[in-house]
């Protein structure tokens, strides 16, 4: 407030509240030095079809080409860190997977797995298989929503009711599992809340045996149409090399040619049992994105199909009591279950001081959790390295010079999710 | 090339007929098939009488207020603006899908432009950022306009309640809260449905009606009046409820 | 990871080639290594890391070390792909002077990192860590006349005070 008491605008609301009509004349070097063009700022707004959730872009046109942009987020942010900082560690994990709300097993994994690794407590092997076949399963549905949502955009409208079946099909197996469709914090500091019922295995047999066939199908709809594959093949490359300096990780640095997979380097809850393939393009244009997700899709099968397969016996949570409740049936004969049960639910897990970066590897990328404990029962920071956060600084370099139909494919193809990119 | 003419009987329709003769034997018959009459049968001038006439014109036609009809058919006919925000977008995508379908009911036209959309429903959580924005689209769309507040970020401040989220009550008039983190498909689905018997005039008044809780009705009808009809006078004399 | 020998050799020919009180201190923590520099060093401490093959800027972010000062810490996640090789480089800066040289842009201690671009307006909304040279040091995540750096731990958390029957007429006030 001003002294004369009316309110200050600031400069920026008066910039984003004001209209200015007159052209900007811009010399542009290009065939004809003498000649004026205008540059056109377009307002592609928070609220647009196209952008995958509320993404701001300042795009500087030239006609139809795209000569810069500028990325403006924070329109979803939510405060996920500052928080998390606020509850106990077993409390923050529903607050954390509703961070990249597509892949809601992932962040919970990478949290998990920070703190199991400052608890330096161990996932007994059962919790990491059924921890596997989520992860998969989840990764199955985040590409299935973005193929969706892609060939919508792209105009291929009937797609979006293929993917969602399918997809629901995979949400009625986390319903089964763990009760929630989605953010369904099935897992825990030590393992899994709870281990699967009887017909999740037959369930989701049934499922996996359709599933080929499923992306097959989808497959022959898109790779041989010629509208699909024209606005795809060729358009909006990006080498591997600037890909790598800007920090982008998963399908999109895959179809550039770098296998760099962290299920594959640097094996976490026991990837390092189960054999796939990572998929990898050549190009690195729209096409070899696409083309790595759906092929990812088949990889994914495959792993789950392992895991269900291997499945071993085993308790589905730590059983260190400091860290995971105690099975109900203790708490009316042991007393020190008793007390471990009440210290967990009033106070939660205390947690040894010191600072933890564990990387997953997201449908996005590379999903890393940094959480720094200092002694007591609620984390003193959590931060999320969010793939699509990190991704998003390419898309300048990848429009430059395309138009805007190739923006809209590429922003598809990216595969943004806002929540991520905006905690 | 030889026209014949020919007269028809006066039981069946003359095309091309010219002539005031052949119109009033067609308003004749018109009549009598308005009546129920059997135009064919023995006694074609027979008709419906008496309580058979008032069903067979109940059947067959239909009064209404104006209000009524308009509410009808704008209650079936909403068009949602595309507003997405976060997870409970994933939801409202869920519905558009083949398992809840919400073309059942004739709400898949998701309008992007918020001037031909007169539903907002809006998913997700409202950061301090977005909410001119939202309070700006809302602004843009025509009356008549209703907003579905989705989940429980935008309904109260939902799993986090922090500097960066704002409930949109705060900022703008919603209709329906529909509760949920996120709310299963069929959860919005039934908020929609709800939503539409409001539009509709005739609200459903759930828990209200099961336990008689007149007095404490919070929607009131168009033009004021309190959907559930005053008790009568308490029986007997008996002071008090 | 490399091991705690490896990461003080590392630590070690830091010190040698960029002076005494380049590294502040290792950390072996949980398998991992972490090295704590001095503020001004930052740029040719990862100059020097990247030519030690650590080319992967996986992570910029901020950390409050309330109440221990110097308060604000930046750590910096590095990534060797080639021998799968995580190194954490982390500073630390008062409150009352943020100030930390960004290592977006290329300057003329070598290229840049641009990864850092977002990254680093990320920890500067959140944390007021004010970082010289970067291109376009502007909020990133809060509207951009946003007062207050949230992510400090002495920031309020904010949010509306839940209202149940109980204090339901004092929280709405007169309009029941």
């Amino acid at each position: 407030m001003s002294s004369t008491g009316q309110p200050t605008i600031s400069e920026y609301r008066r910039r984003e509240q004001s209209i200015t009509l007159a052209p900007l004349d811009q010399q542009l070097d290009g065939e004809d030095g003498a000649s004026t063009q205008e540059l056109l700022t377009l307002n592609f707004g928070p609220h647009h079809p196209a952008t995958h959730g509320v993404l701001r872009l300042l795009v500087t046109l030239q006609g139809e080409i795209v000569r810069d942009i500028k990325p403006i987020i924070g329109y979803v942010h939510t405060g996920i860190e500052k928080t998390a900082e606020d509850k106990a560690y077993w409390k923050v994990i529903p607050v954390i997977e509703r961070m990249d709300y597509l892949s809601y097993y992932f962040n919970a994994m990478a949290y998990c797995g920070a703190v199991e690794t400052l608890l330096e407590v161990e996932v007994p092997k059962r919790a990491q298989y059924l921890r596997v076949i989520h992860l998969e399963l989840n990764r199955i549905m985040s590409h299935l929503v973005w193929l969706g949502t892609s060939a919508l955009d792209l105009g291929a409208i009937s797609m979006f009711w293929y993917c969602f079946r399918e997809r629901e099909k995979i949400l009625d197996l986390f319903e089964m599992s763990s009760g929630a469709r989605m953010h369904t914090r099935y897992f825990q500091v030590g393992g899994v809340i709870e281990d699967i019922p009887r017909g999740f295995a037959e369930k989701l047999s049934g499922f996996l045996k359709e599933m080929p066939s499923r992306v097959d199908q989808y497959r022959d709809m898109l790779n041989g149409n010629e509208i699909v594959l024209q606005r795809l093949r060729g358009t909006c490359p990006l080498d591997a090399d600037t890909l790598l300096s800007l920090g982008v990780t998963g399908p999109l640095l895959r179809a550039a040619g770098n296998p760099w997979d962290l299920r594959k380097a640097d094996p976490y809850c026991s990837y390092e049992d189960f054999r796939f393939k990572i998929p990898v393009g050549s190009a690195g244009d729209n096409y070899d994105r696409f083309a790595c997700r759906v092929a990812e899709m088949y990889e994914s099968v495959k792993i789950v199909e392992q895991a269900l397969e291997g499945l071993p016996e085993g308790p589905h949570i730590t059983e260190d009591r400091k860290v995971a409740l105690p099975p109900r049936h203790e708490l009316a004969t042991s007393m020190e279950a008793l007390i471990h049960h009440f210290k967990l639910v009033t106070e939660g897990m205390r947690v040894p001081p010191g600072e933890v970066y564990f990387p997953i590897e997201s449908p996005r990328g590379e999903l890393g959790c940094f959480v720094r404990s200092d002694g007591s029962s609620k984390p003193a920071r959590v931060h999320m390295r969010d793939p699509s956060f990190v991704n998003l600084q390419a898309t300048a370099p990848m429009t430059n010079g395309a138009y805007i139909a190739d923006l809209i494919a590429t922003l598809a193809m990216l595969d943004p999710i806002l929540g991520g990119i905006d905690r | 090339m030889e026209v014949r003419r020919e007269i028809l009987s006066a039981g069946g329709r003359a095309p091309g007929g010219a002539g005031g003769a052949d119109l009033r034997v067609r308003s004749l018959n018109s009549r009598q098939l308005l009546r129920g009459g059997d135009l064919e049968g023995p006694n074609p001038s027979a008709h419906l009488e008496g309580a058979d006439f008032e069903r067979y014109v109940e059947e067959s036609v239909m009064t209404t207020t104006l209000d009524k009809a308009v509410a009808w058919a704008r209650s079936n006919s909403f068009f949602p603006a595309t507003f997405g925000l976060a997870c409970c977008a994933i939801e409202m995508m869920s519905i558009v899908a083949a398992r809840v379908d919400v073309a059942r009911f004739g709400f898949e036209a998701f309008r992007a432009s918020p001037r031909q959309a007169d539903l907002l429903i809006l998913s997700g959580r409202v950061s301090i950022k977005m909410a001119p924005i939202v309070r700006r689209i809302y602004d843009q769309m025509l009356e008549p306009k209703w907003a579905i507040s989705m989940g429980a970020c935008c309904s109260s401040m939902g799993v986090f309640n922090n500097y960066a989220l704002v409930p949109a009550d705060k900022f703008m008039p919603i209709d329906v809260h529909v509760p949920g983190c996120p709310p299963r498909p069929e959860a919005l689905m039934h908020g929609v449905l709800k939503l539409r018997k409001m539009v509709q005039d005739d609200p459903d008044m759930g828990w209200r009606e099961r336990y008689d809780a007149r007095g404490t009705e919070e929607v009131l009808g168009v033009g004021g009046h309190p959907y559930m009809a005053p008790a009568g006078p308490p029986e007997g004399g008996k002071a008090g409820a | 990871m490399p091991d705690a020998t490896g990461l003080e050799l590392i630590a070690q020919e830091l010190r040698d080639a960029e002076g005494e009180d380049t590294v502040v201190e290792t950390v072996f923590f949980r398998g991992r290594a972490k090295l704590a520099i001095e503020p001004a060093h930052i740029r040719a401490a990862l100059a020097h890391l990247r030519g030690k093959g650590y080319a992967f800027l996986a992570s910029v972010h901020g950390v409050d070390y309330y109440p221990h000062e110097p308060r604000l810490g930046v750590q910096y996640e590095l990534l060797d792909m080639s021998r799968v090789d995580r190194i954490t480089v982390t500073l630390r800066v008062p409150c009352d002077a943020p100030d930390v040289d960004s290592v977006t842009p290329d300057g003329a201690d070598g290229a840049g990192w641009p990864t850092a671009n977002h990254q680093e307006r990320e920890v500067f909304d959140m944390f007021g860590v004010v970082f010289h040279g970067h291109p376009d040091l502007r909020r990133i995540l809060m509207p951009e006349d946003y007062e207050g750096h949230p992510q400090r731990r002495d920031f309020p958390i904010g949010g509306e005070p839940v209202i149940f029957t109980y204090n339901e007429t004092e929280m709405l006030g007169a309009s029941e």
